[in-house]
């Protein structure tokens, strides 16, 4: 693993130009990430339809490369997934971040996957992995709270 | 003790970091030590270890020399009036919460009010937020200039008859700027208002003089003056030693202890309870020789050197926009590249063997009025050369390469 690995251009590119960004009316959860030890922000917002699919995502943030481009690429193929699916992806995406070679779920389509295990290359930067993981603890969150709000009513 | 040759003296640079030559350039955040000082903790620890001040045995007294001749080194080396007036804590940290709590304790009611300023540094100011949640006393910043500079007068703005202390840093760990504490400690005086100055910055790479400060309270961090870890110095005026309750209650710091009462032992036993930092201590004074060998004027003329000459080369370099032009500068060079975020720039520097530090340097007050999340900083040490900065500046283009800037 090289430093051209972790930079490569999807992430670049993402980084630079994130996709989703900017908030977006009538979301029903948000929730705000922040590492605050390097000052990364990220605001999420998400709108989850009546059968609690994901019919709208979006963020606004400040960050390095690696946090922006994570948020997009999130945010990118979030949409459409069901509440469970969503969480089950965030947690085979932690697994790869932290220890795994791989992303083992077929909830993905081979073209995300890549995408996401272009984000892989911070294992071997372990003060980075934070902010690859910033947005993904943020959706979490929110989903969560949602729940919870689900079980109020 | 030849400066051009001082790299040889520390150990660190003989080792490659992944393939590379250390280009060092985060002494602001710690200095990298001589082996002077990592010999002598390994001595103390082999030799002559035993603790101090409790014990009659040879090894105790032999230490607790030891110890105090240290604390005599730091009297001569910042020039205080008395030897009593160099408390050790575990940190610079330590140093300006013992002020703020003790302080704050005695002094300090609700409705007064303290000035710091725009440039601190976290820890000379959540010790003082703490007083505003406890005693509701209320806390007011000197404002910093276009230049990332804090004036006489921008403090002055903010005395009034409520003002109980001023707590300011001496050198910024991101502008570098360098603040009149001498015109300050006088304006302050006059109101009968004390100072406290944070010189974490500044003891590494400035002359020390207290009595010409005449400043009432001075906190250094030794780890970032080629010391160990784990030990700061706090100066204060013996009155203020005299005056303020003792810090933390343990061993060492009592005279008598009953059921029903307990008197706290003279200076400087009354703020240094419990088993203190034995080694650390005994190996700073290593350090002071060897800034003493080096001599501050010859540290001074090689540190601006590089100053000058890092300010030169990064100015030269498009897109790279430096943080902060103060009147009088020291030791670090904060800045930005346009589209590039610092901790991507740290990460690539990295890879150069170039160490240097992103974020926002425990100053989110400083950058959020600079208007920045983030900055990328390089700090500088009496090790450094000019070929560093070279080597800084090509893994710059390297890293502008990569982002196609």
């Amino acid at each position: 693993m090289n430093l051209k690995e972790l930079y490569q251009e999807i992430i670049l590119d993402h980084g630079k130009n994130p996709r989703n960004l900017g908030k977006f009316e009538n979301f029903n959860k948000d929730a705000k990430g922040h590492n605050p030890l390097c000052g990364d922000k990220v605001h999420l917002f998400l709108k989850l339809d009546e059968n609690k699919k994901v019919n709208d995502i979006s963020f606004e943030g400040e960050g390095c490369a690696i946090s922006m481009a994570s948020a997009s690429i999130m945010t990118d193929l979030m949409k459409g997934k069901s509440e469970k699916e969503a969480k089950e992806i965030i947690d085979k995406f932690l697994d790869m971040i932290k220890e795994k070679d791989d992303i083992n779920t077929n909830l993905l389509e081979e073209d995300e996957k890549t995408k996401l295990m272009s984000l892989g290359g911070v294992k071997n930067y372990p003060m980075r992995v934070k902010c690859a993981t910033l947005s993904w603890h943020a959706l979490s969150s929110a989903l969560d709270d949602f729940q919870k709000d689900v079980t109020t009513e | 003790m030849k400066i051009e040759n001082i790299k040889k003296e520390f150990p660190i640079f003989n080792n490659k970091i992944e393939n590379n030559d250390l280009v060092y350039l985060d002494s602001a955040n710690s200095s990298q030590k001589p082996l002077v000082v990592v010999d002598r903790i390994y001595d103390f620890y082999t030799k002559e270890f035993s603790n101090i001040g409790r014990s009659v045995h040879y090894l105790a007294v032999a230490a607790t020399n030891l110890y105090e001749n240290t604390r005599t080194a730091v009297q001569k080396y910042i020039n205080a009036k008395d030897k009593n007036e160099i408390v050790f804590t575990k940190g610079a940290t330590e140093a300006i919460n013992l002020v703020a709590s003790t302080f704050g304790q005695k002094h300090l009611n609700e409705g007064d009010e303290i000035i710091i300023t725009e440039l601190e540094h976290h820890s000379n100011y959540v010790p003082w937020h703490y007083l505003r949640k406890n005693k509701g006393i209320k806390i007011n910043f000197a404002e910093i200039d276009e230049h990332g500079d804090i004036s006489l007068e921008s403090v002055e703005k903010q005395i009034t008859s409520k003002t109980k202390m001023i707590a300011l840093t001496h050198l910024s760990n991101v502008t570098g700027a360098i603040l009149p504490i001498k015109e300050i400690t006088e304006l302050a005086h006059s109101k009968g208002i004390p100072v406290l100055v944070d010189g974490c910055q500044s003891a590494p790479h400035m002359k020390m003089d207290m009595q010409d400060l005449n400043c009432d309270f001075y906190a250094i961090s030794c780890h970032k003056m080629y010391g160990p870890t784990g030990l700061g110095v706090l100066y204060a005026k013996k009155k203020w030693l005299d005056d303020l309750p003792p810090y933390q209650g343990g061993g060492g710091m009592i005279n008598e202890v009953k059921k029903n009462d307990i008197s706290y032992g003279e200076l400087p036993n009354k703020f240094e309870a419990g088993t203190m930092a034995t080694a650390q201590v005994i190996a700073f004074n290593e350090s002071i020789n060897f800034l003493n060998k080096i001599g501050i004027d010859n540290l001074i003329n090689h540190e601006n050197d590089l100053l000058n000459y890092g300010e030169e080369v990064l100015r030269k370099n498009n897109s790279v926009k430096l943080i902060g032009n103060p009147k009088k500068k020291g030791a670090v060079l904060s800045f930005t590249i346009d589209g590039i975020h610092p901790h991507d720039i740290a990460t690539i520097l990295d890879e150069d063997g170039v160490a240097i530090r992103a974020g926002h340097h425990c100053c989110q007050i400083l950058h959020d009025k600079l208007g920045l999340t983030a900055s990328a900083r390089a700090s500088l040490g009496v090790y450094n050369t000019r070929d560093d900065l070279d080597k800084l500046n090509e893994s710059i283009n390297n890293c502008k390469k990569i982002f196609n800037k």
